[in-house]
């Protein structure tokens, strides 16, 4: 898994790449926790280049939703899904709690 | 038929999945049907490691693949600790976010992902067989 993030005026972005398990989430969370600790908490995360995603990474965006609403000072904001990526985000009942966006500049856009 | 053999840590998860997808593919899953059972293997064998193992680098997981008329059999084995994951309290998805949990969605998926979902206990092994089934 590759991620990448660029911090914008509003927001920051993070774009992860490849597959996102248990072996792969603690770092998701690490980059994550690096962007709320400088008390940036408005995030889209593109999923564009996602393969796959376990319930490992599921705990991580869940918990990081949790955390950026708390306060109502921010948003984890989702853009991109590929289908397959999206029915397991339908099955576990994600798509209900998460803003989903076609693309990543809609969701920039949004805040 | 196809079985391997993987380490039980989650650095093999990667491994297990294109095992799978191979296998899933010889026995005529679609591109869908392949990554549903993918997903519900890498369940399994995240809660082997954590939950049987009771961590990574402990003991190895056996990976049999058989295909069957209408679809595939994975059979999953190791050598750690019974764990029954059915005992787990099934995940309320429609409630507010606060309240959510953020665990216990791996065994939801798992069953939800794949026809059969069958654990067998006995003193040397665990095995669990998933089946997926063509649509």
């Amino acid at each position: 898994m590759e991620i990448t993030t660029s911090q914008f005026k509003h927001c920051d972005v993070i774009k992860v790449t490849g597959r996102i398990d248990s072996a792969t989430s603690p770092q998701l969370a690490e980059a994550i926790a690096k962007i709320n600790d400088q008390g940036r908490y408005k995030l889209v995360m593109d999923f564009a280049d996602v393969s796959f995603i376990s319930s490992a990474g599921l705990r991580v965006l869940i918990a990081t939703l949790k955390n950026c609403r708390r306060y109502n000072r921010g948003d984890l904001l989702l853009s991109s899904l590929p289908e397959n990526i999206h029915s397991v985000f339908d099955l576990a009942g994600f798509t209900s709690i998460f803003k989903i966006y076609d693309d990543v500049l809609s969701a920039v856009a949004s805040f | 038929m196809g079985s391997r053999i993987f380490p039980g840590n989650f650095e093999s998860l990667a491994d297990i999945s294109e095992f799978i997808r191979l296998e899933g593919k010889e026995a005529g899953l679609s591109d869908k049907e392949n990554f549903e059972l993918e997903t519900a293997v890498d369940e399994a064998v995240s809660n082997i490691i954590e939950h049987a193992y009771g961590g990574e680098g402990i003991g190895d997981i056996f990976c049999i693949c058989t295909p069957i008329a209408d679809g595939i059999e994975v059979i999953l084995e190791d050598y750690g600790q019974p764990f029954d994951p059915s005992c787990v309290a099934a995940p309320d998805l429609n409630v507010q976010l606060k309240n959510r949990k953020n665990h216990g969605l791996g065994y939801f998926l798992m069953c939800q992902l794949t026809d059969v979902v069958h654990f067998e206990f006995s003193e040397k092994q665990n095995r669990l067989t998933l089946i997926k089934r063509k649509k």
